[in-house]
C-alpha cells in the first residue's frame, strides 16, 4: 500500500521521535544534579563518606546521560529549522530571547560538569567541591525553564500583532511570561526532579531486592524517596493549578481531557473508559462534580464542553487516555513514596520488604512513561495548533521532499544511541558495584544501620 | 554601527569560536584514530584526553549558540536555511551524535573499543566536511526557490569544483589547527614525545591548509564575482593572515614558542573568518536574504543582545576558572594531579 508523501506528518513524526528520546536524557539531566547535591551535601553534613560516594557515583552515570542529552538536544534545535522553517521564522520574531538564553544557561552548565567531574580529589575543602554542583543545578534547571517557556508561548501566545500577515509591536519578555509560563515551567521541573529521584531510587530498590544487603543501598533509597514525597506533593499541587489555567486559557484541552462534551456546572471528572461512535463515554470511572473543582475550585463552576467548539479545532480525542496514565502515574508515585517514608518512620515496621521494594522499583519506569504521556497530551492536546490559535501545523511545517528517509534514519539513530547507552551504563555499574568501591575506599564497615532521621 | 551588523557580529564570533575549538576536539579524533592504526597512540594518547575529557561539552555549545542565535537575530534564516538544508543538515545531526556519544560512552563507560575510536576519527573528518556546505550554499546559485519552494540543487552541489574546494579546504584546516594546538599542548605537558609527533603534524598539514586556503579564494572568483571583488578590497586581511601563518609555521618549524604560535594560527583564521564574513556582507545568502530584510524587530535585537551581554559577563570568568583549571594548570597538564571521575 503507498501512503501519500505528506510533510507535514512525517515532520510530527519525527519531531514527535526526537522529542520523546531527547525528553528521557533531558528530564534526568534536570533532576539528577539536585539529587547529587543533596546527597554530596548530606555527606558534608552528616559527615558520612556513602552519601559522598552516591554523589560521586550517580554523578558517574549521570554524564553518560548528559551526553545523549547534549546531543539529541543539538538534534531538535538544529531540527526545529528543519522541519518547521515557517514556525521558526515567526517564533525568531518573538519567543527567540528565551531560546538564546536556554543555549546560556546550558552552556554554564556545561562548564562547571566538567569542572566537577574532574575535581572530586583535587581540593582538600570538601566544601568547595560541593559548591561546584549548584551552578550545575542552577544552569539545569535554568535550561528548563527558559524552554518552557517557548513551549508555554505555543500554548498561550502573546506579546505582538499581526497587521496584514506581519508580526509587530513585539515584546519579548510578555511572550515569555505568558498565561501559561508559571503552571507550566513549575509542572515541568517538580516532575523532572519527582522522576530523577525515583529512577535512582528504583536502581537502590533493585539492588536491595537483588539480595543486596549493604547500608549504602538503603540509604540511598531512603533519601530518594523522602525527596520524592516532597516532588510528589509538588506535583499534585501544581497539577491542580494547571487544570484552573486550561479552563481559563485552552477549555478545549481541558474538555478533550477528560472527555467533557456538554458545557455544565456540577461537571464530573472521568476516568478511563472507552468512547462509542457517537461519543458516548462507556465503562468509565465518573468522580462527581471533581472537574467543576479541578477547572474553578468549586462546584458551580461551569465547565465548557467539547460540543461548544468548531471541530475542525478540536484535538483528537486519544489524549484522555494520556492525561489519565500521567495523572494516575503521579498520584502512584504519591503513594508508594509517602508509604515507604511511613513505614521507615514506624520504629518496629520493617520498609525495606519485598512488596514495598518492588513498588518503588516499578516506580522508576512507570515516571518516565508519564512523562512520555504528559508530554504526549501537551503537544497532542494542542492540534491542530502550533501555535495555538495563530498558526497550525501544516503552516509551520517545510515542504521539502525526503523527511520521510530521515526519519527512518533517525528511528536507526536513536535504536542505537539508546542501545549502547544502556549498554555502557550497565557495563559501568557492574564492573565498579558499589560494594567493591566502598571496600577500595575502606568504608565497608561504617555504620551498618540505617538513621531515621 | 547598526543592530544588523551587531547581531551578525556577534553570531560570526560564536562561529568562529566554534571553528577553533571543535577543530581542536575534531583533529584530536583523527589523530587519536590514525596513531592507533600505526602503533604510535601511546605515545599522544593520554595528552588528547587529558585536554579533551573535560571539555568537549562546551565545543558543541557555540554551534547551538549559532544556530538558535541566527534564527533570533534573523528569523528568515530559519526559512531559506532551513527549508534547504533538510538533508545535509540532518547528517550533519547525525554525524554529530554519533561523534559526541560514542566520545563520553568511551571515556567515561567502556574499555578502549576499535569500533568506537573509528566513529571518533571519521566524525573528525566529515563533520567539517558537512558543516562547510552551509557556507558554500549561501554563495548563490545551489538553490532555487522555483514555485514559491526553497530546494537544494543536489546536482549543483555534488558537481562544483567551489563546493568541493571548500570541503578540502575545511579537513585541512581541522588537521593544521588541531595539531598546532595539541604541540603546545605537549610542550606544556612536557611531554617530548608526544611534542615530537604532533609538531611533525602541524608541520605536514601547514602546506595544505595554506595552499586550499588560497585555491578557495580564487574558486570564489568564478563562483560569486560580488563576494570576491569585495574580498579583493580588503586584501590586507588576507594578507594579515598569510603572514600570520608564515610566522607561525616558522615558529612551529623551529621548534619554540608554541604557544605564540598557537595565537598565531588562531590569528591566521580569524582574520581570513571575519575577511570572507565581512565581504560576504550584507547578504546571508545570495541573491536571496540580506542581513537587512532577513532582520527580527528592534525589540527583539535589543533584548537579544543584553541577553548576550549579560550571558557573556556569566560565562566569562566560568571560562576562565576552566581554563585555570584544565589548560593552564601546569601540574594538571602533566598529568600529576588526579583526574578521576
Amino acid at each position: 500500500m503507498f501512503v501519500e508523501y505528506d510533510p507535514v506528518l512525517y515532520s510530527r513524526i519525527l519531531t514527535a521521535l526526537t522529542l520523546g528520546f531527547h525528553v528521557i536524557f533531558a528530564t534526568l539531566g534536570v533532576g539528577v544534579p539536585l539529587m547529587i547535591a543533596i546527597a554530596e551535601w548530606m555527606g558534608i553534613r552528616r559527615n558520612d563518606p556513602h552519601y559522598t560516594l552516591m554523589a560521586r557515583r550517580w554523578a558517574r552515570g549521570f554524564v553518560v546521560t548528559v551526553a545523549v542529552g547534549v546531543v539529541t538536544g543539538t538534534a531538535i534545535a538544529l531540527q526545529l529549522s528543519l522541519l518547521w522553517p515557517n514556525f521558526m521564522q515567526a517564533a525568531g520574531h518573538t519567543i527567540g530571547l528565551p531560546m538564546f538564553m536556554e543555549a546560556f544557561a546550558f552552556f554554564f552548565e556545561a562548564i562547571f560538569l566538567g569542572i566537577y567531574l574532574y575535581t572530586w580529589d583535587r581540593f582538600k575543602s570538601k566544601l568547595k567541591h560541593f559548591l561546584l554542583i549548584i551552578p550545575i543545578v542552577i544552569g539545569a534547571t535554568a535550561s528548563a525553564f527558559f524552554i518552557t517557556t517557548v513551549n508555554s508561548f505555543m500554548n498561550a501566545p502573546q506579546g505582538f500583532t499581526i497587521v496584514d500577515g506581519i508580526l509587530t509591536d513585539v515584546s519579548p519578555l510578555a511572550a515569555m511570561f505568558n498565561p501559561a509560563t508559571p503552571t507550566k515551567i513549575a509542572h515541568v521541573i517538580v516532575t523532572c526532579y519527582l522522576t530523577s529521584a525515583f529512577v535512582l531510587g528504583a536502581i537502590a530498590a533493585f539492588n536491595l531486592l537483588k539480595g543486596k544487603t549493604h547500608v549504602y543501598h538503603k540509604k540511598a533509597l531512603h533519601l530518594t524517596m523522602v525527596t520524592g514525597v516532597i516532588f510528589a506533593i509538588g506535583t499534585a499541587v501544581i497539577g491542580d493549578l494547571s487544570g484552573k489555567y486550561l479552563h481559563e486559557y485552552q477549555p478545549e484541552k481541558l474538555a478533550a481531557a477528560e472527555w467533557h462534551f456538554e458545557t455544565e456546572s456540577e461537571a464530573p471528572l472521568i476516568l478511563g473508559g472507552i468512547l462509542t461512535e457517537d461519543n458516548e463515554v462507556r465503562f468509565a470511572l465518573e468522580i462527581p462534580y471533581a472537574l467543576s473543582i479541578l477547572a474553578g475550585g468549586s462546584t458551580d463552576t461551569v465547565v465548557v464542553g467539547l460540543n461548544d467548539f468548531p471541530e475542525e479545532y478540536l484535538p483528537p480525542l486519544w489524549v484522555h487516555y494520556m492525561f489519565d496514565l500521567m495523572v494516575f502515574i503521579g498520584m502512584y508515585l504519591a503513594a508508594v513514596s509517602t508509604l515507604f517514608v511511613f513505614v521507615n518512620w514506624k520504629k518496629n515496621w520493617n520498609a525495606f520488604n519485598r512488596p514495598l521494594l518492588w513498588s518503588v522499583f516499578a516506580g522508576g519506569p512507570l515516571a518516565m512513561v508519564a512523562i512520555q504521556s504528559g508530554w504526549l497530551f501537551a503537544e497532542v492536546g494542542r492540534q491542530p495548533w502550533i501555535l495555538n490559535g495563530v498558526m497550525t501545523v501544516a503552516e509551520g511545517a517545510t515542504t521539502s521532499q525526503h523527511v520521510d528517509i530521515m526519519l527512518v534514519l533517525f528511528i536507526i539513530l536513536y535504536t542505537i544511541l539508546g542501545t549502547t547507552c544502556v549498554m555502557v551504563l550497565r557495563r559501568m555499574f557492574k564492573s565498579n558495584p558499589v560494594e567493591h568501591e566502598l571496600e577500595k575506599r575502606g568504608l565497608v564497615h561504617l555504620n551498618s544501620h540505617v538513621s531515621n532521621q | 554601527m547598526n543592530y544588523e551588523l551587531i547581531g551578525i557580529t556577534v553570531l560570526w564570533t560564536f562561529l568562529y569560536g566554534y571553528l577553533i575549538v571543535a577543530s581542536i576536539d575534531f583533529g584530536a579524533g583523527f589523530f587519536s584514530y590514525y596513531t592507533k592504526q600505526t602503533k604510535k597512540d601511546h605515545l599522544i594518547h593520554n595528552i588528547i584526553q587529558r585536554y579533551l575529557s573535560p571539555v568537549w561539552e562546551v565545543t558543541n555549545v557555540f554551534l547551538i549558540f549559532f544556530i538558535i542565535g541566527i534564527v533570533g537575530f534573523f528569523p528568515s534564516t530559519a526559512y531559506y536555511y532551513g527549508s534547504a538544508l533538510l538533508v545535509p543538515g540532518s547528517i550533519s545531526i547525525i554525524l554529530l551524535a554519533i561523534r559526541g556519544s560514542y566520545y563520553a560512552f568511551a571515556t567515561y563507560g567502556a574499555k578502549e573499543s576499535k569500533l568506537y575510536s573509528f566513529l571518533y576519527g571519521a566524525t573528525g573528518l566529515l563533520i567539517p566536511a558537512s558543516l562547510s556546505t552551509v557556507l558554500t550554499i549561501s554563495e548563490g546559485g545551489y538553490v532555487s526557490t522555483e514555485s514559491g519552494r526553497v530546494q537544494l540543487l543536489y546536482g549543483e552541489l555534488f558537481g562544483s569544483p567551489y563546493s568541493w574546494g571548500v570541503v578540502i579546504l575545511a579537513i585541512v584546516s581541522v588537521l593544521f589547527i588541531s595539531a598546532s594546538f595539541l604541540t603546545y599542548y605537549a610542550s606544556r605537558a612536557k611531554d617530548a614525545q608526544a611534542l615530537k609527533l604532533l609538531r611533525k603534524y602541524a608541520l605536514i598539514w601547514a602546506f595544505p591548509a595554506i595552499s586550499m586556503g588560497v585555491i578557495v579564494f580564487f574558486l570564489l572568483g568564478q563562483r560569486n564575482a560580488m563576494h570576491f571583488e569585495n574580498m579583493v578590497d580588503i586584501w590586507w586581511a588576507f594578507g594579515l593572515s598569510f603572514v600570520a601563518f608564515l610566522w607561525a609555521t616558522y615558529l612551529i618549524w623551529k621548534g619554540k614558542n608554541y604557544g605564540t604560535a598557537f595565537i598565531l594560527v588562531m590569528i591566521q583564521y580569524f582574520t581570513a573568518f571575519f575577511g570572507y564574513g565581512a565581504a560576504h556582507l550584507p547578504y546571508l545568502l545570495y541573491p536571496y536574504l540580506t542581513i537587512y530584510d532577513g532582520f527580527t524587530n528592534e525589540t527583539m535585537a535589543i533584548s537579544l543582545i543584553a541577553a548576550f551581554i549579560a550571558g557573556l559577563l556569566l560565562l566569562i570568568p566560568s571560562l576562565y576558572l576552566l581554563m585555570k583549571l584544565f589548560l593552564f594548570d601546569a601540574d594538571y597538564v602533566e598529568g600529576k594531579k588526579p583526574k578521576a571521575l
